[in-house]
């Protein structure tokens, strides 16, 4: 599903990413941990495509194609969805719109056809309900005075309805009650199969008690210096970064 | 051979003796006109009025009668509401392209009320309009009366200058609402003057959609009396034209009158569009509001003049005033010159301006989300536009102007 090798990115002529090498198969989990400024939102970004990151070597295939080469929208059409660790606020933009002109968007890059309004309110009412979240979450405006909780509520809203193929969560648990990550952990795990991933930046090991990941990563100063079995994220919660990453140094 | 000012009172001096209405206003017109020149071009002297904009190109212009063009290809090609109707081709009424309102309408030839509220001896253009100006409409809403929806619909074409004069009269307690569209095709001049009479508690909303051809001249000025608790709700769409001037003055000339001067321009290219108002507050317990928003793409450059004056004796005033500018390219300009004159001590008054570009997170943020870039910057811009549009309350007008603006955005693309 993606395949990153030797990747290096910088913001301006700060290097952050200093080689990662991170392999996701299709149908699988995989959590990134780290300390704070570390270079996971980094990662997120740069795989998403965020313009003001400039990729310096390595390269990142998704599915067989390069996706370092495609532009933020071809990237969501061919099934990347990042949930950001700040989702941004739209003033002046419907929610309700905004997301049906996103699926839209996909599927008329598919070549499938688009939903009108009455089809797609049906679809977002659907997972509105799933997801236990209240319907006039689709009517005001994109993240303008929701509360932290909702606006990760929101993020997991649009995964829902956008069904990507790889999701990459960045800390989307964070500040959520018990129920509320439960939200997103069922978010996810609704959207499990053969045909789906995701990447999991968390610092916590309550999300990934719901979500069982096949994979941990530990990424430290632009590298990633640990990888192993679920077991590892008990193992950091107890311990802390500190030694892991004076043990890599 | 440019017609320029000397080819204006030339026109004046053939017609005079023909032309209908007060012939001593006429004269005085052509003797400020005259004195005064185009403002920018090189007989005309500087005013400071017309800091931002420059009417040198229509100095410049040769404008002649053309030939007779398709008004009605023009007429089809419009969206325009189902509601009556008055049509003006190259500044002519023209009654078998109109849908005549039910409200009291007449021509020009009998606007009882031509030139007792416009400054021919301050607005150059409102002086070339009064010398020159041989039709328009007068529509008069009696007293107690709703005159719903009137459509002033102008069509221009080919290279001629055009100057209808329209006056509007709403007795007490009546209501009208007047949209104006205007279109055309061609590089000529359209110099229209309105002049307004809003009665005690009478409400007028004044919507101007301004979709010229952009190659053509547009500069519309407007005077509005508002009596005691009266309305004047007026909103300017500007997409059009190469170079436009809409100039609004307002007198609140009573007790608890209001007036809402709203207006969006949206420029592309090298476009130039101009919104000028003048409020004069001169009575107690007023309120004036004013949003506007300027989109600016390409080469264009945006102009919003607004002053607000406040009579010694007009305490209570409460003035507002919002100029927002999104530049969408690093070669569009704004030019914004707020100015307060206030003589009363208890009033509120209050500007602001801020001028920025596209947000890139929020770019980035719908890209993410597979809205194609040009998409994405179309949803941004209808958002920063919303606030100015939702001041439009009639959803089917604002449903007209939006979707002028979607059309435009199209154009864009194409
Ligand atoms: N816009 C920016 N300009 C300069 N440095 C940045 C910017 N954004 C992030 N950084 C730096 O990049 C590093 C990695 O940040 P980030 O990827 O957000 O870390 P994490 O998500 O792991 O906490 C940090 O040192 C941070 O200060
Ligand atoms: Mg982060």
């Amino acid at each position: 599903m993606l395949d990153i090798r030797g990747l290096t990115a910088s913001i301006g002529d700060k290097p952050i990413l200093k080689g990662i090498d991170l392999t996701v198969p299709a149908g699988e989990v995989h959590a990134i941990m780290g300390p704070n400024g570390s270079g996971k939102s980094t990662l997120g970004y740069v795989l998403s495509g965020r313009e003001d990151y400039t990729v310096t070597g390595g390269s990142a295939m998704f599915n067989d194609a390069d996706i370092l080469a495609m532009a933020p929208e071809q990237r969501a059409a061919a099934g990347l969805f990042l949930a950001f660790q700040a989702p941004i606020e739209l003033p002046g933009v419907n929610n309700a719109n905004f997301l049906r002109t996103a699926l839209n968007a996909i599927r008329r890059a598919h070549g499938e056809p688009e939903l009108d309004a009455v089809q797609f309110l049906k679809l977002a009412r659907a997972e509105t309900k799933r997801l236990a979240m209240p319907d006039d979450m689709l009517k005001r405006n994109v993240n303008v005075g929701f509360s932290g909780g909702e606006k990760k509520r929101n993020e997991v809203l649009q995964m829902a309805i956008l069904r990507p193929k790889l999701a990459i969560l960045d800390e989307t648990d964070s500040g959520l009650d018990i129920d509320a990550l439960k939200i997103v952990a069922d978010g996810v795990n609704a959207l499990r199969g053969p045909d789906f991933s995701a990447l999991v930046i968390t610092h916590h090991q309550r999300l990934l008690d719901h979500l069982v990941p096949n994979r941990v990563h530990v990424l430290a100063h632009g590298r990633i210096v640990r990888t192993g079995g679920p077991e590892l994220a008990k193992e950091l919660e107890k311990s802390g970064y500190a030694g892991l990453i004076a043990e890599a140094a | 051979m440019s017609t320029g000012a000397t080819g204006f009172l030339q026109r004046y001096e053939d017609a005079v003796g023909r032309l209908p209405g007060d012939s001593a206003l006429r004269a005085a017109a052509a003797a400020a006109f005259r004195e005064a020149g185009l403002p920018g071009g090189t007989q005309g002297r500087r005013i400071e009025a017309w800091k931002y904009t420059s009417l040198r190109p229509v100095a410049e212009a040769n404008f002649q009668v053309s030939p007779r063009h398709e008004a009605e290809t023009l007429l089809s090609g419009l969206t325009l509401l189902d509601a009556p109707r008055v049509v003006f081709v190259d500044g002519v009424l023209r009654g078998d392209l109109s849908v005549l309102p039910a409200v009291s309408i007449a021509r020009f030839a009998d606007q009882p009320d031509f030139g007792t509220l416009t400054w021919p001896d301050r607005e150059p253009m409102v002086a070339l309009n009064t010398m020159l100006a041989t039709d328009g409409v007068a529509l008069n809403v009696p007293a107690g009366v709703d005159g719903g929806i009137v459509q002033l619909v102008s069509l221009s074409g080919g290279q001629g200058d055009f100057h209808p004069r329209h006056g509007i009269r709403l007795g007490k307690g009546a209501s009208l609402t007047v949209v104006e569209v205007a279109a055309g095709q061609g590089a000529y001049l359209l110099n229209t003057v309105a002049e307004i009479h809003v009665a005690e508690g009478a409400h007028l909303t004044h919507i101007r959609l301004q979709d010229e051809a952009t190659t053509a001249f547009h500069v519309s000025t407007t005077y509005a009396d508002v009596q005691a608790g009266g309305t004047y709700d007026s909103f300017t769409l500007n997409l059009g034209g190469r170079l436009s001037r809409t100039e609004v003055h307002t007198q609140l000339s009573g007790p608890n009158a209001t007036a809402h001067l709203n207006a969006a321009q949206i420029l592309a290219g090298s476009q130039h569009a101009d919104f000028t108002t003048v409020v004069s507050h001169a009575a107690p317990s007023c309120s004036s509001r004013q949003t506007v928003k300027n989109v600016l793409g390409g080469r264009s450059r945006g102009v919003f003049q607004g002053k607000i004056a406040v009579a010694r004796h007009a305490q209570k005033t409460d003035g507002y005033q919002m100029n927002q500018a999104l530049l969408l390219s690093p070669d569009a300009e704004v030019d914004s010159k707020p100015e307060l004159e206030i003589f009363a001590d208890d009033v509120k008054c209050s500007h602001g301006a801020t001028v920025g570009e596209l947000d890139a997170e929020q770019m980035f943020y719908l890209r993410s989300r597979g809205i194609p870039d040009a998409e994405a910057k179309s949803i941004l811009v209808r958002a920063f536009l919303a606030e100015a549009l939702d001041a439009v309350a009639n959803e089917t007008i604002r449903g007209l102007l939006e979707t002028a603006v979607e059309q435009w955005w199209e154009r864009q693309k194409a």
